[in-house]
């Protein structure tokens, strides 16, 4: 198990424990949010790629060049 | 004005990784706080998201927020967190990034001792030579008038990784 690093500034004395149940619990949660997060971060990435894509599609069928199409966004 | 950068503790992760670091008993007498953090994570992924916590805050309280734009190298995208327990120093490579990459990420802690709430802005980033890195600019409150005495970095997903560094430096500003 990774150990607890805790600094006293005030003496420069840097000590190690093992963490509490309790720590153990919160880690546990917080790296079970942090994939949730994620996942949705990820999620919305892709969802407006995907739509930025259709668009260029769309947008090249009535006749833009990618060139106009590059300067809608720019 | 002159500006002044005391280093106050360097840690460094030794072998086994650490699940969190915490600097205890900040001086009082800066201006600012600046935080230095090269790092990794242990934990699977491309990239784990380290939480930031201030005078030992747990998991229960819903006093943080923050606004965030990430690019991963293909498209940027806002998000917004209220009512969160932590801030979050995203970018740090996980195992999935290359192998002897760090993250390079830089907090900025304004005010620390006033009786306001504080602002924090990080700058963080993984770039690993691959198809996928990320980058986050980072603007982040913790609504409390405390004064800071003590900061956590925890891990995101698993631990710390040998290795990584963070640094703790005070800033006078005169």
């Amino acid at each position: 198990m990774a150990k607890v690093i805790e600094v006293d500034c005030s003496t420069g004395v840097s000590t190690e424990r093992d963490m509490t149940a309790e720590e153990v619990s919160a880690q546990e949660a917080m790296a079970a949010e942090q994939a949730k997060r994620q996942a949705e971060a990820e999620a919305e990435a892709a969802a407006t790629a995907a739509a930025k894509e259709s668009a260029n599609v769309k947008l090249a069928a009535l006749g833009l060049t990618a060139d106009e199409i590059a300067a809608l966004s720019k | 004005m002159s500006v002044f950068l005391q280093p106050i503790y360097t840690q460094t992760v030794g072998s086994g990784g650490a699940s969190s670091i915490t600097f205890n008993n900040i001086p009082q007498t800066f201006t600012d706080l600046f935080l230095k953090v090269s790092a990794r994570d242990t934990g699977a992924g491309t990239q784990s998201d380290f939480q930031l916590r201030f005078n030992g805050t747990g998991s229960g309280v819903t006093t943080y927020s923050d606004t965030v734009l990430y690019g991963s190298g293909s498209s940027a995208v806002p998000s917004r967190h209220s009512g969160t327990s932590v801030i979050y120093i995203s970018g740090v490579p996980g195992s999935s990034a290359t192998a002897n990459t760090f993250s390079n990420a830089e907090v900025y802690i304004s005010n620390y001792t006033s009786s306001n709430y504080k602002q924090v802005v990080i700058d963080s980033l993984g770039e690993n030579n691959a198809t996928t890195s990320f980058l986050f600019i980072d603007a982040g409150l913790w609504r409390d008038t405390s004064s800071i005495s003590s900061i956590t970095v925890v891990a995101g997903v698993t631990a710390i990784a040998q290795y990584s560094t963070i640094s703790l430096y005070g800033i006078t500003k005169g």
